[in-house]
């Protein structure tokens, strides 16, 4: 198991979803989510098919970060790429995830992804899915699960939150221009990170 | 689609070779990234680095040169560069006097530009930014939180640019640009809707008859949509929402912007600007200064916007100071 699969797989997973990203995005923003996204982690994959095989899973996630931004463009590049960049910093000079360290590379994401973008939950963006994913990673440790068991609650949380995001406004971001009439879709940004978290899981599981 | 390109995908490297090859006097281009810098750079001075998304040219390669713009970032059409092509264009122009970001306001655009000054801080650049939102038309759009970033972006281009011409710190810089963006305030319209290269389709259809108020720069919706009516009246309405701004009053002294956006002759701009000064003198204000043509483009749009700009003996100085760039010149 390395950083790099999981990568692959997670990139995989998005350019797979590209054109169902984009009808999302066609519906409430300006239609080019899964493109860019798709964009992005081609470019992704070169930067880290070149990197050193003892590349540490702090140094792939950076490298990914760094990929992002400099080719997603829009508002999505600046907001996946700081938050792969924090979780890249939150696992410095580790060589294992436990669900501890999970938690904080995702809150790290959530964090920088806040940071940027200057939004909340319940606005209709990424942190609708991120945010109940993290909780439910909390709720896991608590409970003594291991950090697959806790993934797999991530997800689903991440999924609800998903489905949460059709029946609330947009309120960040260029969906908030339709306002109410953005009610009844799921927001693109809430379903890709869901699709990154489900392939991340599969790979681990 | 019809269009004079070899290939969409190619359009902005194609543009911006074509760019430096013509004004060789004025432009170089930063190797290896989509950045065009001021030829004959003056190394004691604040630098500026603007751009955005292409596709709005002159906007923003066209005012690099003397007394406005050091370097210019160019986007994807429509879509803001990335941080490290900005990051480049800061590293390639500054000169340890520190670099003014001007900015305008679309999320994307903001968030690249905050990443790049973050990058370029973390070398030790002094780094600055502002951001334009003069467009009064909508409050939040389909691209942004707050009013929109247009026309008015010249006139920052242009002030700020003399400001840092004169010898100015980066501090005064960034606060004349600042005093601008206060003072400034643009409303548009447009006739007909463009079409991005890689999209193929106009993004938007207007009846024959009809036109649209408030109109982005990209093509993003207005207020609202009514059947065409004359210039003068046209005018009207626009200014009427620039004086709902509560800025602009009798007494005061103004600059005048009167911006085409691709496809609209010269022939008509001046029939809306003559509409303008009439009603600014019947209103009691007095115009120091007006620019009419395309500074600001979306594409093969038609349509135009209007730009005020309040004016105090700083602002009228600095406007009136000389300007050697591909797009604006003056002596």
């Amino acid at each position: 198991m390395t950083a790099i699969e999981a990568i692959k797989l997670a990139g995989q997973a998005i350019i797979e979803e590209k054109d169902f990203l984009t009808d999302l995005d066609q519906a409430i923003g300006d239609g080019d989510h899964g493109i860019n996204m798709a964009r992005g982690f081609s470019s992704v994959f070169t930067k880290i098919d070149a990197l050193k095989d003892d590349a540490d899973i702090s140094m792939v996630l950076k490298t990914v970060g760094m990929g992002l931004i400099s080719s997603v463009g829009g508002a999505s590049g600046p907001l996946y790429g700081t938050a792969f960049l924090r979780a890249s910093a939150a696992c410095k000079d580790k060589n294992a995830i436990d669900a501890v360290t999970a938690k904080e590379m995702l809150d790290a994401a959530i964090k920088g992804i806040q940071d940027r973008g200057k939004a909340v939950k319940g606005e209709k963006t990424m942190l609708d899915a991120l945010i109940p994913a993290s909780e439910a990673i909390g709720t896991g440790i608590d409970a003594g699960k291991n950090v697959v068991e806790c993934l797999k609650d991530a997800v689903e949380a991440a999924q609800t939150g998903v489905e949460y995001t059709k029946t609330i406004i947009a309120t960040k971001g260029r969906a908030s221009y339709l306002a109410e009439r953005s009610i009844g879709h799921q927001d693109p940004g809430a379903t890709s990170s869901t699709t990154m978290l489900k392939a991340l899981y599969e790979y681990v599981k | 689609m019809k269009k004079i390109i070899n290939n969409p995908d190619n359009v902005v490297e194609e543009m911006l070779n074509g760019m430096v090859a013509s004004h060789p006097e004025y432009l170089e281009r930063l190797e290896g990234f989509d950045v065009v810098t001021r030829k004959n750079k003056k190394s004691d001075k604040v630098t500026l680095v603007s751009g955005g998304g292409s596709g709005h040219e002159p906007a923003h390669g066209g005012f690099v040169g003397k007394g406005m713009l050091d370097a210019a970032v160019a986007g994807a059409v429509f879509t803001s560069p990335t941080p490290d092509q900005v990051y480049e264009a800061i590293k390639a122009v500054d000169n340890g006097k520190g670099v003014l970001l001007v900015i305008k306001n679309y999320s994307g655009d903001v968030m690249n530009f905050d990443m790049a000054a973050e990058m370029a801080e973390a070398d030790g650049i002094k780094v600055e930014k502002v951001v334009t939102n003069d467009d009064v038309a909508v409050e939040n759009s389909t691209w942004t939180i707050g009013r929109r970033g247009i026309a008015g972006t010249i006139l920052v281009h242009k002030i700020a640019g003399a400001k840092a011409e004169a010898g100015a710190s980066l501090e005064d810089v960034k606060a004349v640009a600042e005093k601008v963006i206060a003072n400034s305030r643009s409303m548009g319209m447009a006739l007909s809707p463009c079409t991005v290269p890689a999209a193929g389709k106009p993004s938007f259809t207007l009846a024959d008859d009809e036109m649209e108020i408030g109109m982005g720069i990209h093509g993003e919706p207005g207020t609202h949509r009514e059947s065409i009516t004359t210039a003068d009246e046209i005018t009207q309405q626009l200014l009427d929402k620039i004086f709902a701004e509560d800025i602009y009053h009798s007494g005061d002294e103004v600059a005048v912007l009167i911006n085409g956006l691709g496809a609209t002759p010269l022939m008509e701009l001046y029939v809306v600007s003559g509409k303008v000064q009439t009603v600014l003198q019947e209103k009691g204000i007095k115009i120091a200064k007006t620019y009419v043509g395309n500074y600001m483009t979306s594409l093969e749009m038609a349509g135009c916007s209007i730009s005020l700009l309040k004016l105090d003996a700083e602002l009228k100085e600095l406007l009136a100071a000389p300007a050697d760039t591909p797009a604006l010149v003056q002596f």
